[in-house]
């Protein structure tokens, strides 16, 4: 009786296990790091939107800048047995315990924007992002061409540890050690926001005056900070000092228009299509190249007013 | 004659007060400026008003001042508002909104947000004094909850504003100097008279000393706990519009993030004891300021990123040790130094005997 | 005495604070099997001696020899496991951990990591069964009375391997049979060999226990004495410095004016309560207090005089009854409405209740004044300087500066601050608990003089005492409470102090 009694409830398991497998729609989970810019949020947008439009049941989690929220969401996708994982990493270090648990799980899990340093690099499927040393490149030879190939530079770093700042940086210095008259004079981080952005620029202006050409910020709100930093100082942004930066917000074009900016790398944040075809094709069992790139675009202010009206974000 | 005298009146009661330590340090570290950061000192005249490093000091310190202020009077009654960067970040994304999205007179986007952050001191306070939660449980909620609070003010969103009448709260200037100096010391002197010319101040100290024995006194220690947390939430509000106009716009997510921290250490480094009783405003004005240079400092230096905070945290681990009795007695014991004796005899020195 | 040389031998000890010279060339002997009794007026140093012995304070000279070793312990702690342990004046331990917590913190038995529970219970069961205490020792400190509290902390004290037991005033919080009880104790500590210091305010427990007596006064050292030889008197005026005629005289006076305020009574009615009480705190009881009256209360500990106190005062909020000032009903109870009717309180626990450690003389003394002018009429500085000058002169209280922390001040001292804080608010009642208590001899004449003068002056004092003299010296009639009932009321005429103890004990004679 007792045998009998287990083998159909064991049936009735496996049938609602099937069916819930074959019936319910994706169900993906996607955790942010934050809303901290304008860039962001779009992605967090294109997300959501391409969710929508392919029926899938997206798990949203906002981190709020912290990596171990960022965890603990991983965790909670974990538990509630999701069928893929996006993650936007705050920090590149420290995954592998989390990521080990998802691969155990069996859920594959894609990375998108900033990538991550781990030992064994199945822990992900693929890395869906732009490449931040060639972001950092482009925005080097923009400057060393419009700069002729001389004078001082200040740069806005973004928050210590995080990819793309550490990225940015790399592929900025490469390109501008090869020119012996130009110089980074001072970077500091801005933390990737306005007003540490313009703190920073402040106490830069302070220390060294009139002798900054132009400032190279790791992303457009902190160029924005230190828009305004040039102001209070009495020098015209665009002008006195040429201004660089990566991203390409809305914000960013605005500045473009008014003239005060000089030139963003755009940094395309609509990952959303690319990222679900990507766990999609995980789960049928295709492979996929290690790191799926976006074409970056530079827009100089010359362009700005022409493109400004067709952008998304 | 009566000048010199005034003069050596007030460094006598400097030397004797539980400031001079702050002080000290505040002027070790403008020193430090004057002998390795060039043009630390130097002032000009920019668009009507002072430009350079020790103003920007000033002025930058302001959040962090006023926060510090509300938080001194909290922490004199025993207790911790851990909650100002998140009614920091409301209030100036409620300030935003009201700009950028309703069309509201000025007054309103001033007054609105600060009703909104007094309201969520009154919160605290609540918590704190009538239903008994531990304030750094009870201001939890509110760090916690209240980012969230701004979040949902903002959708989310940076909201960006150009309004010239409210971005004169940290762009304009009154006889020179930066607007947010203004009203940082607008707001310190307010606050002090007020606690010093009606008897809050002692009803505040007597309720962080002995809550038990401010009872028997007739002092209802809820009502004081309940004005000093709106008061700690008021400072934050006005902080929070200072920080929205100083970049015309309200970041929700990072404006104020660890304010409280900065502002708890800022008290601490005016030699306020957490554990409530004495407390000194003054020092904890100069304990913002201490934090400011320091990070004004850091960035005019040029102190490579991957060691600002090493350097941030050993500086600030050098101001507590100073503060600490203990620690310079043990220091005096190692050198055979008499501190006290030599503090006592500087400011005396031709003295009235 | 088979040993030739002291257990515990401090010799001329000094310790300065700033603006006080605490201890100056003080000697000490304590031998094994001997109850020393450490005598002084408040500010005399017992405590900083004791607290220098035992490594709180650094003594600034003077050496201190135990065991037959010169010693400089760094810690309580340190001399506790060297085996001088001590008992203070305010119980020094945890309220919210439990009694055996209590008893092993600091020492847990050292069997690995883990900590046997069990063990503990046990062993804190044992030796609290050695002072005939049994108790469910997993409950919080917290949850026992204070008499309790310090047999626990006894207990502890005791527990170690102690060779040298300081007890500092530990009895001033418990009851007679509680006393003998700890008595009964300290004998036989005394017997298996212990030296033990015994600080004390009450003189019947000196020649009851102690062997010999070291008396200080004013941070000097006056004397030893054997306590056979010396009679109480004599201690009594060595230990206020004064001669024995002087003192004879001034307790005479005092006599004659209790004389005089003996005879007056029938003033007019100040208050009146009518059916006050709260339940679990006090039944319901029917007070009057005259104009110019002090309504003595009496009662074992735990009776319910604090209790009335506290109702009368609004600390607690009654839930029956009703208070009439001046035949006119008043509602409202707190303790800021009563200020303002013009009560005034001093609590019995000045620690926790009475001063406020961090605040100078002047801002504790200021607090009722100002809660009753309000809070937005803050007293000018100057007006404040005068009344406080002017209370510290009436009240004799010696501080180097009114602008001196209170809690750098004796006992005493702290006590005196107090009352003026009330006396200040210049109230028409004033209700003291236990205003006497730990403090000496010269101060409780003080306060008890000023009893008698401020009601001469007119106005009403409720007055809490344990000591049955002192409230007979004092007051015009007397109420007595017994298990949260008042049970008697009587003149003072009347009675004398068996009078009194006879409705106090009225039921255990079987009622």
């Amino acid at each position: 009786m007792k045998t009998k009694k287990l083998l159909v409830l064991c049936l009735i398991l496996i049938v609602a296990f099937s069916v819930s497998i074959f019936s319910k729609p994706l169900k993906i989970g996607f955790s942010q790091i934050g809303a901290e810019s304008a860039w962001r949020t779009a992605e967090t947008e294109s997300m959501k939107a391409t969710a929508e439009e392919l029926g899938v049941d997206l798990k949203f989690s906002d981190a709020q800048g912290k990596q171990e929220n960022q965890i603990k969401a991983i965790r909670s996708f974990i538990a509630q047995k999701v069928d893929g994982i996006i993650l936007a990493p705050v920090v590149e270090t420290g995954w592998e315990p989390v990521l080990r648990e998802a691969k155990r799980a069996k859920i594959p899990v894609v990375l998108v924007d900033r990538g991550i340093k781990v030992s064994d690099p199945s822990l992900y499927v693929t890395l869906i992002a732009s490449d931040f040393v060639f972001e950092g490149e482009e925005a080097g030879k923009w400057l060393v061409k419009k700069m002729n190939k001389k004078g001082n530079i200040v740069e806005l770093q973004g928050t210590p540890g995080a990819a793309p700042a550490i990225d940015r940086k790399k592929g900025f210095a490469s390109i501008i050690k090869k020119y012996p008259n130009m110089k980074i004079i001072k970077s500091q981080t801005g933390n990737f926001n306005r007003a540490d952005g313009k703190q920073v620029m402040e106490a830069f202006l302070k220390a060294e005056g009139k002798k900054i050409n132009a400032v190279y910020a790791h992303n457009d709100d902190m160029a924005l900070g230190a828009i305004q930093a040039i102001e209070e100082a009495g020098m015209k942004p665009g002008k006195d000092i040429i201004v660089v930066s990566i991203d390409g917000v809305k914000g960013a074009f605005e500045a473009m228009v008014d003239g005060k900016l000089n030139c963003t790398v755009e940094c395309n944040p609509l990952l959303g299509p690319l990222a679900f075809q990507a766990i999609k094709d995980a789960l049928a069992g295709k492979k996929l190249k290690k790191w799926i790139k976006q074409n970056d675009e530079v827009f100089p202010m010359e362009v700005a007013e022409d493109v400004m009206p067709s952008r998304k974000y | 004659m009566a000048i010199k005298d005034l003069t050596r009146d007030l460094t006598k009661r400097i030397a004797s007060s539980h400031i001079k330590w702050s002080l000290i340090i505040f002027f070790v570290i403008l020193l430090f400026n004057f002998i390795f950061t060039p043009n630390f000192f130097h002032i000009e005249i920019k668009n009507g008003r002072f430009y350079g490093s020790i103003i920007d000091v000033f002025n930058r310190a302001a959040p962090v001042m006023l926060a510090a202020i509300g938080m001194t009077l909290v922490i004199a009654t025993g207790g911790i508002d851990i909650s100002v960067g998140s009614v920091m970040a409301i209030s100036g994304s409620i300030a935003a909104v009201l700009i950028a999205k309703m069309d509201v007179p000025f007054w309103m986007v001033l007054c609105l947000p600060l009703v909104f952050s007094a309201l969520l001191g009154a919160w605290n306070g609540l918590l704190v004094s009538y239903i008994g939660i531990q304030p750094i449980i009870a201001t939890l909620i509110l760090l916690v909850a209240g980012r969230g609070i701004a979040q949902l003010v903002t959708d989310g969103q940076i909201i960006v504003f150009e309004h010239p009448p409210f971005e004169f709260i940290a762009g304009g200037s009154l006889f020179g100097l930066h607007f947010p100096i203004i009203i940082s010391f607008g707001v310190f002197l307010i606050i002090l008279f007020l606690f010093k010319f009606t008897a809050l101040g002692l009803f505040v100290e007597s309720v962080g000393g002995n809550s038990e024995a401010s009872k028997y006194c007739g002092i209802n220690a809820g009502r004081i706990k309940l004005v000093v947390y709106i008061v700690s939430a008021l400072c934050a509000g006005i902080a929070g519009l200072i920080a929205a106009s100083n970049i015309k716009a309200a970041d929700p997510n990072t404006s104020g993030d660890g304010l409280e921290l900065n502002a708890i250490l800022a008290v601490v480094i005016g030699g306020t004891s957490l554990n409530g009783g004495k407390y000194f405003l003054v020092g904890s004005v100069i304990g913002a300021l201490i934090m400011q240079s320091l990070t004004t400092t850091i960035l005019t230096m040029g102190v490579p990123v991957q060691v600002t905070l090493v350097v941030n945290a050993i500086v600030v681990l050098v101001v507590c040790l100073i503060q600490s009795k203990n620690f310079r007695d043990i220091l005096a014991g190692i050198f055979k130094l008499d501190f006290r004796g030599l503090l006592r005899r500087m400011p005396l020195k031709g003295g009235n005997k | 005495m088979i040993e030739s040389t002291p257990i515990l031998q401090v010799k001329s000890l000094s310790k300065s604070f700033p603006g006080v010279k605490a201890l100056a060339g003080v000697d000490l002997s304590v031998w094994t099997g001997e109850v020393h009794a450490l005598m002084g007026e408040n500010g005399a140093g017992k405590s900083t001696l004791i607290k220098l012995i035992t490594g709180v304070y650094r003594r600034d000279q003077g050496e201190i020899i135990y065991n037959g070793e010169k010693v400089n312990f760094s810690s309580p702690r340190e001399a506790q496991e060297k085996g001088i342990s001590t008992v203070y004046q305010e119980v020094n331990l945890i309220p919210t951990l439990s009694v055996a917590e209590n008893i092993f913190i600091g020492r847990f038995p050292p069997e690995g990591v883990k900590i046997n529970w069990k063990s503990i219970k046990k062993s804190a069961e044992d030796s609290l069964k050695k002072l005939d205490l049994c108790l469910d020792v997993t409950q919080p400190l917290s949850s026992f009375p204070i008499a309790i509290q310090q047999m626990i902390a006894i207990a502890r004290a005791v527990d170690f391997q102690a060779k040298v037991l300081i007890l500092d005033e530990p009895t001033s919080s418990l009851d007679a049979k509680e006393v003998n009880l700890l008595f009964s104790i300290i004998r036989k500590l005394r017997d298996d060999g212990l030296g033990i210091i015994f600080v004390t305010h009450f003189l019947e427990q000196v020649y009851e226990i102690s062997d010999k007596i070291t008396v200080l006064r004013n941070g000097l050292l006056v004397g030893e004495f054997e306590t056979q030889s010396l009679p109480r008197l004599e201690l009594v005026a060595k230990m206020m410095g004064k001669d024995l005629e002087e003192f004879e005289n001034t307790e005479k006076k005092l006599d004659s004016a209790v004389q005089v305020n003996g005879n007056r009574k029938n003033g007019k009615s100040f208050i009146q309560i009518r059916g006050f009480g709260k339940k679990g705190m006090i039944y319901p009881f029917d007070l009057e207090i005259n104009k110019g009256e002090v309504l003595g209360l009496a009662g074992l500990l735990g009776s319910g005089r604090s209790e009335m106190a506290k109702l009368l005062f609004g600390i607690e909020r009654a839930d029956k009854g009703k208070i009439y000032i001046d035949k006119k009903a008043v509602s409202g109870s707190s303790p800021k409405f009563s200020i303002k009717k013009g009560m005034g309180f001093c609590p019995e626990d000045r620690k926790t209740s009475g001063i406020i450690e961090d605040l100078t003389v002047r801002e504790n003394i200021m607090l009722a004044v100002q809660t009753r002018q309000g809070l937005f009429r803050k007293i000018a500085k100057k007006k404040q300087d005068e009344i406080v000058a002017q209370y510290i002169k009436a009240l004799n209280i010696s501080t180097p500066s009114p602008e001196q922390k209170i809690k750098n001040l004796s006992g005493g001292n702290q006590q005196k601050v107090i009352v003026a804080r009330w006396l200040a608010s210049q109230p028409r009642l004033l209700i003291l608990d236990e205003p006497t208590r730990g403090i000496d001899v010269g101060a409780k004449a003080e306060i008890q003089k000023l009893i008698l003068k401020l009601s001469r002056e007119g106005m009403s004092i409720l007055f809490i005492s344990s000591e049955l003299s002192e409230i007979l010296r004092c007051s015009t009639r007397i109420a007595v409470l017994r298990d949260k009932v008042k049970v008697a009321e009587m003149m003072n005429q009347d009675i004398d102090e068996s009078a009194i103890m006879q409705a106090i004990a009225e039921e255990d004679n079987g009622n």
